[in-house]
């Protein structure tokens, strides 16, 4: 029956001001059961109450074979944004 | 002793249909299904446990819950027939499902104002999950009746398999007349219309029902009752005492 079914990605938000996050993929027939099926697969333990689903053949990929030309930022930590303190009003960021 | 009774009904209605849709753990059609029918019979199966305590509290024997569950017999169980009725296919399950939770869900809605705490502490939590089992299974149903041949003939089937025993929802029990606990009987035109609404996305009709089939709250089941209980219990029969 799966291999009839699409495939949905599936993404869920722990809780306000968080991004949705990826989770898992599922079978479903259209997006309503998608969202369904993401709450009986991948909500059981609390995980988050927002969910998002989408049709996997949605998602372009970046080509591995080309992951030599993405960026090695080595030893330019200053672009890791540790160098100053957030305030603790402004919450997660 | 009316509370109790009426207790023991609503508590093996859900702990005989929990158990039912269980039964699907590990065989469901797909994957997402298998996850999503076990959280239905935990839900089930979570609100008998509540009922059960509930109900040896008030018969004040010192019975648990597990002697309410495990040591009574088929004609001591007072269950729906529509909840023992077997799984036979999806359409099956998925049909029963919609019929037990359309009729539950405003159930306990009502019951939210009982001045009885467990019933209303009971129907708080229930009216979330039997809202979901009306979507999830109503879903299904509209998809199968309006999917492909072999799945509206499938579901065609159930309907006529089991419209039979839903009459028995609204009959008159011992849950009637006891102040805490909603009327049956009043719970009709709210699951006629979701059945209704529905059937028609659908494409399947409401059948008339010449001969429903009752008896269940007077200890008269299906043959398949006893197989049920049989299975279910046999470990604790085996063990007596044993705990998990």
């Amino acid at each position: 029956m799966s291999g009839e079914v699409p495939l949905w990605e599936v993404f869920i938000r722990p809780r306000n001001g968080l991004a949705h996050k990826h989770v898992g993929s599922l079978h479903a027939a259209d997006e309503v059961m998608a969202v369904q099926a993401a709450r009986d697969v991948y909500t059981r333990r609390g995980e988050g109450n927002s969910i998002w689903v989408v049709p996997s053949v949605a998602i372009t990929a970046s080509d591995p074979d080309q992951a030599g030309e993405n960026f090695e930022p080595g030893e330019k930590i200053y672009r890791h944004p540790t160098f100053y303190e957030i305030p603790d009003e402004v919450g997660h960021m | 002793m009316a509370l109790f009774d009426a207790v023991l009904e609503l508590a093996d209605d859900h702990l005989v249909l929990g158990h039912r849709v269980s039964e699907w753990c590990g065989h469901a059609p797909m994957l997402e299904e298998d996850l999503a029918l076990p959280n239905m019979a935990l839900d089930l199966i979570g609100t008998a446990r509540t009922l059960y305590d509930y109900a040896a509290t008030l018969e004040g024997l010192g019975q648990t819950e597990d002697d309410m569950a495990y040591l009574r017999n088929e004609r001591e169980y007072r269950n729906l027939l529509l909840c023992e009725r077997p799984n036979e296919d999806f359409a099956h399950t998925i049909l029963r499902q919609l019929y037990f939770a359309a009729f539950m869900e405003p159930y306990w809605t009502q019951a939210l104002d009982s001045e009885d705490d467990v019933i209303r502490g009971v129907a708080g939590k229930a009216v979330k999950e039997m809202a979901y089992h009306i979507r999830h299974a109503g879903e299904w149903v509209i998809r199968l009746g309006d999917g492909t041949e072999e799945s509206a003939r499938r579901i065609k089937d159930a309907v006529e398999a089991l419209h039979i025993y839903t009459d028995e929802l609204f009959e008159e029990s011992a849950a009637d007349g006891v102040s805490g606990l909603p009327s049956r009987a009043a719970i009709r035109p709210a699951w006629e219309a979701t059945i209704d609404q529905i059937f028609a996305a659908a494409l399947l009709s409401r059948p008339v029902v010449q001969y429903p089939q009752s008896g269940g709250r007077a200890g008269r089941h299906g043959e398949s009752l006893g197989h049920l209980l049989a299975e279910m219990q046999s470990v604790y029969r085996a063990h007596p005492g044993a705990t998990w």
